[in-house]
């Protein structure tokens, strides 16, 4: 199945690449089958055959009796099965994509058929797990909004499914526009076997233009990012935990109970690494380009407007390096997380202020100008002070000691803007058409002060956008701007159909 | 003034009703507590587990007192664009959520709130924690008010 994507986007039912089923865990199955009758095939065949106790070796049992013929039925019939019901379930894997709807229908005995809108789709996600690379299959995802609703492709030639990408986003954007250049699937020339070198080597494969990453990641950066990280320190104290528990106790138990946890740490930290060195962050005309993966890839688009909140936040140790790190809320959870099984909410696992500055550009285009850097700038470093947020009243220090300085509010023409913390620094962005709802809050001591909490609500996430200790007259009349910016912001937004507005070319 | 508030606001409060409701579920909770708390120090003369009952029967009478103040602390508005929410004497909250972000609207009915008549409405929207449930309702405001917001989020309907 070598359709161009021209083809695959016309509206009419399309199968799978046909290797789907091996991929997809056939390949499994049958290593499986294989371990267990090469383990126990005396067994087995001692089952149906039970003269055969006698004889030792089965294969010199069937040579010497002048069963091979049967034998080999027996092996044929159930390769047949097997192909069989492969190619059944793989005949019954369709989807077709119209100008409205993506929709996948599959399954043999139990039926489902899944229809996504395309103008709902929260971002499209292409994975080439390590096998299907072999193969130059790749399996595209698209994601939507609440719990599990994603809809898989898996596997399409890889081709096809960079073609798939465009189409949908090109089709999902609104634009009418009839895009030529999605005719030009060709076959590359080249034998099979140069095209799936070409297809393994390069990292993102896009037909026509291939995005300039805006940030590289630097080896050293990874390894001391890791190492400094959180989850490094907490690694740290309970080695040196167990350490003076060995010391003192000289009991060596507790080395079988690290075991585990050990296993653990490494894992990650192997997972994390090679997903991340190669990471690259891009801008496409349908939205922001996230590749991970070194082995098995993943690599996502970002549609305008699908991100709910942003935040740049900082591990302590971090600190005297000047990395960060941009999370991001989205409404779509997948559940099988792309590559390397790792959640696709960190956006930029590390980087130093200009990265930040880069990316966050990138994320929200109205940000952009000098005065909205020096705004970043001052929203991650600065110490607080008559800098443009509306901070703290100093009798919020009884609350927040270090940080009421810095625990400011800012709204920009197109987002909220909050920092939080003097010693965990972090810096959170909700864009206004993003805004679910908002809150204020006070509690019997904040009242004593004549502070409140603001909350702004966004979809599920890591990130919990709130400002806590405000003055309680900033606080009010915050509630009553972001409230009505929010309502304004939403009636005028079009991002779920983001280039509806441009003339038709 | 120390407490939030809204200089515009015109709060509709829910029906007083719903302090049978809330006075009956927390009495019963008041009772359970004491009569465990007494059961402890009678049957089982288990000092501490008595105690700790009993200040949990304390707590329930407290709150016993507070319900009819806290329901009148209720309160919703219909605004141009968004519908505002408030709750909380000691807890003051404020929400506003504009009627495009609604995803549904539920009206449910506990069993003491049925037999008195009442319902509550609770407003979804794609954020888990925004928590707009209005309770107290009359069941036919009830449905006009979920009529009404169903109509207004339809003609302002946002993405997400």
């Amino acid at each position: 199945m070598n359709a161009g994507a021209s083809q695959l986007s016309d509206g009419e039912w399309h199968r799978l690449h046909p290797a789907s089923p091996l991929l997809k865990g056939g390949i499994v199955f049958i290593a499986i089958l294989g371990a267990v009758v090469a383990n126990l095939r005396e067994r087995l065949l001692g089952l149906f055959v039970p003269r055969l106790d006698d004889q030792g070796n089965p294969i010199d049992y069937i040579l010497g009796h002048g069963y091979v013929i049967q034998a080999l039925l027996v092996i044929i019939v159930v390769l047949l099965v097997l192909i069989g019901g492969f190619y059944v379930s793989w005949r019954m894997h369709s989807f077709r994509i119209t100008h409205e709807v993506v929709e996948v229908r599959s399954g043999v005995f139990i039926r489902t058929n899944r229809k996504a809108r395309l103008d709902r789709i929260q971002g499209v996600n292409i994975v080439r797990p390590l096998l299907a690379r072999v193969f130059g299959a790749a399996k595209l995802e698209i994601d939507q909004a609440g719990h599990d609703a994603n809809l898989q492709l898996s596997y399409l030639d890889t081709r096809a499914a960079d073609q798939l990408r465009k189409e949908i986003l090109r089709l999902a954007s609104g634009s009418r526009a009839a895009d030529a250049s999605a005719n030009s699937a060709g076959v590359a020339p080249g034998s099979l076997i140069d095209r799936r070198l070409e297809e393994f080597t390069a990292p993102h494969h896009d037909a026509d233009t291939p995005p300039e990453s805006i940030v590289t990641m630097h080896l050293g950066r990874l390894l001391g990012s890791m190492i400094l990280g959180t989850g490094s320190v907490i690694a740290i104290l309970l080695i040196a935990g167990a350490a003076v528990w060995i010391s003192l106790t000289g009991d060596l138990f507790i080395l079988f109970l690290a075991f585990p946890s050990v296993i653990g740490f490494g894992s990650y930290y192997v997972r994390r690494f090679t997903r991340s060195l190669r990471y690259s962050i891009s801008g496409t005309p349908d939205g922001v380009r996230v590749g991970w993966g070194l082995l098995s890839t993943t690599n996502e688009t970002l549609p305008p407007g699908r991100i709910h909140s942003i935040e740049v936040s900082q591990p302590l140790f971090w600190r005297p390096f000047g990395w960060w790190e941009v999370r991001v809320n989205r409404a779509s959870h997948s559940r099988t997380r792309g590559a390397d099984n790792q959640a696709n909410t960190t956006l930029l696992p590390v980087g130093n202020l200009t990265e930040v500055t880069k990316v966050l550009e990138l994320m929200l285009p109205e940000l952009v100008g000098a005065e909205s850097v020096s705004m970043i700038e001052r929203g991650l470093r600065s110490r607080g002070g008559d800098d443009g947020f509306e901070n703290s009243p100093r009798r919020a220090a009884w609350l927040r000691p270090f940080s009421w300085r810095r625990n400011g509010f800012l709204v920009t023409p197109g987002s909220f803007v909050m920092r939080r913390g003097a010693v965990l620094r972090s810096f959170t962005i909700v864009p206004k058409p993003r805004l679910q709802s908002v809150a204020i809050e006070q509690g019997p001591v904040l009242r004593m002060l004549r502070l409140a909490d603001l909350h702004l609500h966004t979809v599920h996430g890591p990130i919990r956008p709130h400002l806590d200790v405000v003055d309680l007259d900033v606080a009010t009349r915050l509630f009553g701007t972001v409230s009505a910016a929010a309502v304004a912001a939403g009636q005028i937004d079009t991002s779920h159909r983001w280039r509806a507005g441009e003339a038709a070319s | 003034m120390r407490r939030i508030e809204l200089a515009d606001a015109e709060w509709t409060r829910v029906s007083p009703k719903l302090v049978a409701v809330d006075l009956l579920g927390a009495g019963i909770f008041f009772v359970i507590a004491a009569g465990a708390g007494a059961a402890a120090l009678l049957l089982l003369h288990v000092l501490w587990l008595a105690i700790a009952l009993a200040a949990i029967a304390v707590g329930a009478l407290v709150n016993l007192v507070l319900v009819p103040r806290r329901v009148r602390a209720i309160g919703y508005q219909l605004r141009e664009d968004d519908l505002l929410f408030t709750r909380g004497i000691m807890w003051q909250r404020f929400v506003a959520v504009p009627y495009g972000r609604m995803q549904l609207v539920d009206i449910n009915r506990g069993p003491i709130a049925r037999g008195l008549g009442l319902s509550e409405l609770k407003f979804v929207t794609a954020a888990a924690s925004a928590g707009v449930t209005i309770p107290g309702l009359l069941e036919a405001d009830a449905e006009k008010l979920r009529d009404h917001l169903v109509s207004v989020a339809e003609s302002r309907r946002a993405g997400l």
